[in-house]
C-alpha cells in the first residue's frame, strides 16, 4: 500500500524542527567566529550562548510543565457533570491572567515575590493557563456525546470511559493548547532577565547597553528560532494524536 | 428473557411520561421490534434495558432476574448494543473495537485476537485487511458490520439494536438487513431493535410493538398487525397497501405446490392421464430421472394428442424458495404469465407458484391474523 500524506508529513514536520535549530547554531557560530569588536568578543562565547539557552529552555519548561499538570487536571475536572457549571467562571479567571500583559505579571510577581526565576516560572505559569484550560475543555466537550454513551452501554467503568475514550479523543486539543502555551512561553521567557531571572534576555539587555547590533539580533533570534522550532515539534505531536 | 412490567419513565418538568406503563414479554430468541415515530419512547425503553436510563416506576426482569438489583457493569458486558454507525470509536482500529468488551472482561490477548478473526469473518470481511484499519477508513455497510462484531464480541444472550442501519443508503440497508437475518438464523439471539421504518419493522422483527407518545398502542407479528392494525395511528404508521405488503411477508417455499413430473418416455395416454389428475395442470418433464428445464400443460397436452414432446415449452421464469411473493407477483406481471416455476439452490425445479395461490394465501392470512 503506497504512503498516503499523512503518514509522510511528519517528517517534513521534523525537517522544519531540525532546520530552525540548525539555524540559531548558526547564527551563534557566526557571532562568536566573527564579533564585530572586541567588546563583543568579550561578551559572547559558545559557552555564555549554551548557558543562557539552557536557562531559558529551564524556565520555559518549568511553567510549561507546571501549567499543564494544573490546567489538564482543572478541565478535566470542570466537564465533570458535577462540576461542569463551574467551567465558565473558572474560565474568565484564568482570562484575567491572560488579558494583563506579560510584563505587568512578571512586575506584580516581583512585589510579592521578590526577584530571580522563580518569579518568573510563576508568572508565566499563570500566563499559559488559559490556552491549555480552555483546550482541554473544548476538546472534551466535543467529544460526541453518542461515543461515550455507546462506552458505557457496552459496559466500560466510567474510568476506562475516560481514559480509553474521552481523552484519546481529547488529546489532539489538548496538545494544541499545550502548543500555543510552549510557544508563547518561550518568547516571554525573554522577560525573565529584567527580574534576574536569566535566559536569552540577558543578551538583549547586555547588547542594548553597550549599543552592538550582533549581540542584541542574537539574543532576539535565538528565542524566535526557539519558538519556530518547538511550534513545528508540538505540531507534529498534535497530528500524531489527531484521530 | 426481557420482561417490562408496568414500567414508566418520566421526566422532571415534562408533563407527558417519556414511556408510560409499559408492559412487554422479549421472548427469547425471537427479534422484538420497537417501532414509532420519533419521541415516542422506543429508544428511552431500550435504554432502561441496559440501564442508560434507570425506570420511574415498574420492574424489567432480565433473564428471572430484576435488573435494579443486578451489577450494572456486568448486566452491559452481557448485552449486546449497537448503535448507529457513530458508535464506532474513532481513535481505535477495526481490531481494537471488536476486542472492547473481550478486554473489559479481562480475556487473554491469543483469545480476544481469535475472536476478533472469527467475528470478522462471521461479517465477511477480511481480517488480513480490515484488522488494522481505523473507522475512517470504512464505508458505511463495513463500519456497520464491524458494529455488529463488536456486540457478538462477548457472545451475549441479548443484543441491544438502536436504528443501527439507519444512516445507510437504501441499497446497503436491505443488504445489511438481509445478511443480520441470516446471521441471527445460525445465532438466535434475543434481540430488541428499535427503528422508526416501519417496513424494517415488518422485514426483521418476529413481532412488533408499536409505540406512540410513550404508550404501547399495539403488539403482534408482522402479519397480524398488517391484517388487524389496532386503531388509525397503526393503519397510518402502515401506510395503506397491507395485502401488498404481506405478500413481502410470505416466501415462495411456503407458497409453492409440489409440482407433478411426467417423464418423456410416457405413452400419450398415459400421459393424458397423468394430466388429468388433481394439481397436475403443468408438469416439469424429466427423462431417466432427471427433471429438464421444459414443462407441459393440460390444454396443450390435450391438443397435441399427448405428445410430450411435442407440447413442451421451456422453463424461463423461476424464483428460489426464499424470495417473497411480492417478488413472485411481480414476475408474473412482467412475464404475463399467470404461474411461475421455484428451483432451489442447485437449479432444481422444485414447485410451481399459480396466480390464485397468491390470492389464497393473502386471504388465508388475514383469517389467521384474526385467530
Amino acid at each position: 500500500m503506497p504512503a498516503r500524506p499523512r503518514d509522510l508529513a511528519w517528517l517534513g514536520r521534523l525537517a522544519k524542527v531540525a532546520g530552525f535549530m540548525a539555524l540559531g547554531v548558526l547564527l551563534s557560530v557566526y557571532v562568536v567566529e566573527h564579533p564585530q569588536d572586541s567588546l563583543v568578543a568579550r561578551l559572547v562565547s559558545y559557552r555564555k550562548i549554551l548557558a543562557l539557552t539552557g536557562q531559558h529552555l529551564w524556565i520555559v519548561a518549568l511553567s510549561s510543565g507546571l501549567a499543564i499538570f494544573t490546567a489538564v487536571p482543572a478541565g478535566v475536572l470542570l466537564t465533570r457533570p458535577a462540576l461542569k457549571r463551574w467551567a465558565p467562571r473558572a474560565v474568565s479567571l484564568v482570562n484575567i491572567g491572560q488579558t494583563v500583559p506579560s510584563l505587568a505579571i512578571i512586575a506584580l510577581s516581583v512585589g510579592l515575590l521578590g526577584i530571580g526565576a522563580r518569579t518568573a516560572v510563576i508568572a508565566m505559569w499563570i500566563y499559559s493557563l488559559l490556552p491549555i484550560l480552555n483546550n482541554t475543555l473544548v476538546g472534551l466537550d466535543q467529544v460526541d456525546p453518542a461515543i461515550t454513551e455507546a462506552a458505557r452501554g457496552m459496559g466500560m467503568t466510567p474510568g476506562h470511559v475516560f481514559t480509553k475514550v474521552e481523552l484519546p479523543l481529547a488529546l489532539a486539543m489538548v496538545m494544541a493548547g499545550i502548543r500555543t502555551a510552549v510557544t508563547i512561553n518561550i518568547g516571554s521567557a525573554i522577560l525573565a532577565a529584567f527580574v534576574g531571572g536569566g535566559g536569552l534576555g540577558n543578551l538583549i539587555i547586555a547588547g542594548n547597553n553597550i549599543s552592538r547590533m550582533q549581540v542584541l539580533v542574537l539574543g532576539a533570534a535565538l528565542p524566535a528560532l526557539m519558538a519556530l522550532s518547538a511550534d513545528a515539534f508540538f505540531e507534529m505531536l498534535e497530528h500524531r494524536t489527531r484521530v | 428473557m426481557i420482561r417490562f412490567d408496568c414500567v414508566s419513565k418520566r421526566y422532571p418538568l415534562e408533563a407527558t411520561a417519556a414511556v408510560d406503563d409499559l408492559s412487554l414479554h422479549v421472548r427469547p430468541g425471537e427479534i422484538c421490534m420497537l417501532v414509532g415515530p420519533s419521541g415516542c419512547g422506543k429508544t428511552t425503553t431500550m435504554k432502561m434495558i441496559n440501564k442508560l436510563i434507570t425506570p420511574s416506576a415498574g420492574t424489567i426482569t432480565i433473564e428471572g432476574r430484576d435488573s435494579q438489583a443486578l451489577d450494572t457493569i456486568a448486566l452491559r458486558l452481557n448485552i449486546g448494543y449497537i448503535i448507529q454507525e457513530i458508535g464506532l470509536f474513532p481513535h481505535m482500529t477495526v481490531a481494537e473495537n471488536i476486542a472492547t468488551v473481550p478486554v473489559e472482561l479481562g480475556w487473554k490477548p491469543a483469545r480476544i485476537a481469535a475472536r476478533i478473526d472469527e467475528l470478522l469473518d462471521l461479517v465477511d470481511l477480511d481480517p488480513a485487511i480490515y484488522r488494522q484499519k481505523k473507522p475512517r477508513e470504512l464505508s458505511g455497510g463495513q463500519k456497520q458490520r464491524v458494529g455488529v462484531a463488536r456486540a457478538l464480541a462477548a457472545d451475549p444472550r441479548i443484543m441491544l439494536m438502536d436504528e443501527p442501519f439507519g444512516a445507510l443508503d437504501p441499497i446497503t440497508r436491505a443488504k445489511m438487513q438481509d445478511e443480520f437475518l441470516k446471521i441471527q438464523e445460525k445465532l438466535r439471539k434475543t434481540i430488541v431493535f428499535v427503528t422508526h421504518d416501519i417496513e424494517e419493522a415488518m422485514k426483521m422483527g418476529d413481532r412488533i410493538a408499536v409505540l406512540k407518545a410513550g404508550r404501547m398502542v399495539q403488539l403482534g407479528t408482522p402479519m397480524e398487525i398488517l391484517a388487524h392494525p389496532a386503531d388509525p395511528f397503526v393503519s397510518e404508521l402502515i401506510g395503506g397497501r397491507q395485502a401488498l405488503k404481506m405478500l413481502n411477508l410470505i416466501f415462495c417455499d411456503r407458497l409453492m405446490r409440489q409440482v407433478a413430473v411426467a417423464d418423456r418416455a410416457l405413452g400419450a395416454e398415459a400421459a393424458l392421464r397423468l394430466a388429468a389428475e388433481p394439481g397436475a395442470a403443468r408438469m416439469v418433464l424429466s427423462s431417466g430421472g432427471v427433471r429438464e428445464r421444459f414443462y407441459v400443460d393440460g390444454q396443450s397436452l390435450e391438443l397435441a394428442g399427448g405428445d410430450l414432446a411435442a407440447a413442451a415449452r421451456p422453463i424461463t421464469t423461476t424464483m428460489r424458495p426464499r424470495a417473497s411473493a411480492q417478488d413472485a407477483l411481480s414476475e408474473m406481471f412482467r412475464t404475463g404469465d399467470r404461474f411461475l416455476f421455484v428451483e432451489d439452490d442447485s437449479r432444481q425445479i422444485q414447485g410451481v407458484i399459480e396466480l390464485e395461490d397468491l390470492f389464497r394465501q393473502v386471504k388465508g392470512c388475514e383469517h389467521a391474523g384474526q385467530a
